[in-house]
């Protein structure tokens, strides 16, 4: 390879899609290494602290898109303390000095500022997508500034963030020289904006392809809308409840017809089963439904919709489907790859909706199903070797009991057996989540067969250290352990330290972990953070007093060049 | 002791609806037992439970970070939760009356105040009307009748004290009280 000149060997790498791909190549050798960085444009960094993002914008000038991830996954479950980290600005401004061609950031899980949003803005002329996803610390202000200032703008994503509201300008920062936009998503703010600002934008924007509306939104806004935009492929409604005698409500249902491009839906707030109808036109193109924060619409409604969604990949919906329905998508959606089950009564009166059966029938009927998010009351091992049997094709397989700890309420048996079958069946499977009574055994099955696996959680289950040793010695290609409530010590954690090095993290809550433990962990591999998180108020002075026997409430081990981090709050304390 | 040892039962926090022997369940707590299937107790206990228990609100919530739902999801539910209950979906409560073999229920949203609901329950039920009355707005028409309802607190008020729109978010449940009960209360008011 040393024969062919640079340019060839970029054009070579240019077919390399993914950044593992990239990231192998350069370490073939010198020659390679500087070929790639100088030509790699999508970087993407899954842990912000385990690299210093000086590192990466000079290893990487020709930057154009960068991915950062920030908390750890756990932190979407408010088991992370509020200000722990994650925090954007040092790469905003990374990249400001070194990358100024950089076109998209898409951010996750970290802490944005309005003054990060507005370097942002005013620092990348060429800036065109911005996402983010469960971000926090910035408001309606911050989303102003990149509206002023970043012309050319093609997309704006906002997905599940905490926004503060400050008012409702910002859309009208939108300059009317705007007329860029692809894809514009502000469905999790809380507040109002001004509606007639946005039918304009929607109006001068002819390439508008994605809206996603926030609750503040009305049907009477969104027929407008949808008026100014009949070309739309992707389209989250806003509040969708009207009274079914205003004129609104017979707008609404002739709003959608003309939508002959629509394969996504989503919204649905409030949502009622009389304008549910509305959609009865578009379900038979539709790719993609998600129903899941429209508690409002009983099991029946949902059937009468969902017969007709023949085409339909991926399905997000609340339990309140039952089992009926979900038999109703394994006979109609025969197209169906990824089906996500939310549970509509959290806090568990006893709503018991879906059961073993309904996932049973989507797995028997669905021949394409590939990946798997279902909350329910009970499973039965039997059920889950139905399900293994019908669909060895598994990438991702989330099952949430909501119940901890619960067994097969037919047999009372753990569900190892269960699991044991997922994992022996999908030998592809790359994200898994256990639930239910389990023992050391599931463990012993997973290590043994999952293969492929890169993300595990786990949560009040297990025995012994057994179980997790059995994890780390047989998942190859583990990238992300998860566990909380487990009787997991030192023994466990200690057994294999070496292979903390091959993940990304590792989180470890109310488990039997000591700081002794922890120490010895952070003596023994310098090239790991071990963060211990103890959110008790006197903290700082049990410091001293901290025996090495005394067990820790939360640690968050983190393989990592950049050495520990300097922005760490009080309660986070790196060995 | 016996007694002593129930009491301290009663007042344990557990996972379970009160007055059930809901399994001892692995909470948040660390230390806890986690063998579960070695020890044959547990499995026997939760053979003999009604698997159906569900836990109350309060002990779930309990559980930090379970179900493992998103604070985004979970935040979307609640405000809705209180949306459906103030706004269209009606805010269905049980009307109960002494003597009266059958209870009803009655959606307080139809009404605009106390007048219209006196007027409905009285339709309803015949009770108001009963012996020389005057129709006064929710006042003591000399009948053997009174509307009490049950607030969120689980106390039983008398209708009418309090704003018509502070009623209806706190009511759960109306009771007509008739008789000397009744009696009391109407001449007080």
């Amino acid at each position: 390879m040393t024969y062919f000149p640079e340019e060839v060997v970029e054009h070579i790498f240019d077919f390399l899609g993914s950044h593992r791909d990239r990231n192998t190549v350069s370490t073939v050798c010198k020659a390679w290494y500087q070929v790639e960085r100088l030509s790699r444009q999508n970087v993407f960094v899954g842990n912000c602290y385990a690299i210093r993002p000086e590192r990466v914008m000079a290893r990487f000038p020709r930057m154009k898109s960068l991915s950062v991830k920030g908390k750890p996954h756990f932190a979407d479950f408010n088991l992370v303390p509020y200000d722990w980290g994650g925090y954007a600005l040092p790469w905003i401004e990374a990249a400001a000095r070194s990358c100024a061609g950089l076109e998209e950031l898409r951010l996750k899980r970290m802490v944005v500022t309005d003054d990060g949003l507005e370097l942002l803005a005013r620092s990348f002329p060429n800036f065109k997508s911005l996402v983010l996803v469960s971000c926090d610390g910035f408001s309606t202000d911050g989303l102003a500034a990149i509206a002023t200032y970043c012309r050319g703008l093609r997309e704006l994503d906002l997905q599940e963030n905490e926004v503060d509201d400050h008012g409702r300008q910002w859309l009208n920062c939108f300059p009317d020289s705007c007329t860029s936009l692809i894809s514009l998503n502000f469905a999790c703010l809380k507040g109002e904006v001004n509606t007639g600002s946005l039918e304009r934008l929607v109006a001068r924007s002819p390439n508008l392809r994605s809206l996603k509306l926030n609750r503040a939104i009305s049907v009477e806004s969104l027929n407008k809308i949808l008026a100014r935009a009949p070309h739309l492929v992707d389209l989250g409604t806003g509040s969708f409840t009207v009274d079914h005698r205003a004129e609104a409500y017979h707008r609404l249902m002739n709003s959608f017809p003309k939508c002959k491009s629509l394969r996504s839906l989503s919204g649905f707030w409030d949502a009622s089963p009389r304008c549910l109808k509305a959609l009865y036109p578009v379900c038979i193109n539709l790719t993609v439904l998600n129903l899941s924060y429209a508690p409002a619409i009983p099991g029946d409604d949902l059937i009468k919709l969902i017969c007709h969604c023949f085409k339909l990949q991926k399905l997000w919906v609340l339990d309140c489907i039952g089992d009926k329905g979900l038999a109703v998508v394994a006979s109609t959606c025969k197209e169906l790859q990824e089906l996500r089950v939310f549970p509509s009564d959290i806090y568990g009166a006893g709503n018991t909706s879906v059961t073993e059966e309904g996932l049973v029938a989507v797995s028997s009927g669905c021949p394409k199903l590939n990946s798997v998010l279902y909350f329910c009351y009970q499973m039965t091992n039997s059920a889950l070797i139905a399900v293994a049997k019908n669909c060895p094709h598994f990438i991702r397989f989330r099952l949430c009991i909501l119940d901890p700890g619960k067994p097969d309420p037919l047999t009372n048996l753990p569900l190892d057996e269960g699991f044991g079958a997922i994992v022996r069946s999908c030998k592809n499977l790359r994200r898994l989540s256990l639930s239910g009574l389990l023992t050391d055994q599931v463990f012993l099955y997973i290590g043994m067969h999952a293969k492929c696996l890169e993300m595990l959680s786990i949560a009040f289950a297990g025995n012994s250290d057994k179980g997790m040793i059995y994890v780390l010695d047989g998942c190859k290609n583990l990238r992300k352990l998860e566990i909380r409530d487990c009787p997991f010590g030192d023994g466990a954690l200690l057994k294999d330290v070496a292979k903390y090095e091959t993940m990304r993290s590792l989180w470890m809550s109310s488990c039997e972990v000591t700081l002794g433990g922890c120490k010895a962990l952070a003596a023994k591999m310098p090239r790991l953070n071990v963060e211990i998180i103890n959110e008790s108020d006197d903290f700082e002075e049990s410091k001293e007093n901290l025996v090495d026997v005394h067990k820790v409430e939360k640690i968050y081990v983190y393989r990592s060049v950049a050495g520990p981090r300097n922005d760490a709050p009080e309660f986070v304390w790196t060995l | 002791m016996e007694a002593a040892a129930s009491y301290v039962k009663d007042t344990e926090l557990r996972l379970g609806l009160p007055g059930t022997d809901a399994p001892e369940k692995p909470a948040a707590a660390r230390g806890s037992k986690r063998a579960l299937p070695e020890a044959g107790d547990d499995k026997s206990k939760s053979s003999e439970e009604d698997c159906g228990d569900r836990e109350t609100p309060v002990a779930k919530a309990q559980v930090v970070g379970w179900p493992p739902v998103r604070s985004y999801r979970k935040n979307s539910f609640s405000l809705q939760a209180r949306k459906g209950e103030a706004e269209g979906a009606g805010l269905y409560v049980k009307v109960s009356m002494d003597g009266a073999p059958y209870l009803r229920k009655i959606d307080l949203k139809v009404y605009k105040g106390y007048k219209e609901l006196r007027e409905a329950l009285d339709w309803m039920f015949k009770c108001f009307s009963q012996g020389d009355v005057s129709k006064k707005e929710g006042g003591n028409n000399g009948s053997e009748y009174a509307m009490t309802y049950e607030d969120k607190d689980g106390d039983w008020m008398l209708v009418g004290d309090v704003p018509w729109d502070m009623f209806i978010s706190s009511c759960k449940r109306l009771r007509i009280m008739k008789g000397s009960e009744a009696r009391g209360l109407e001449s007080r008011h």
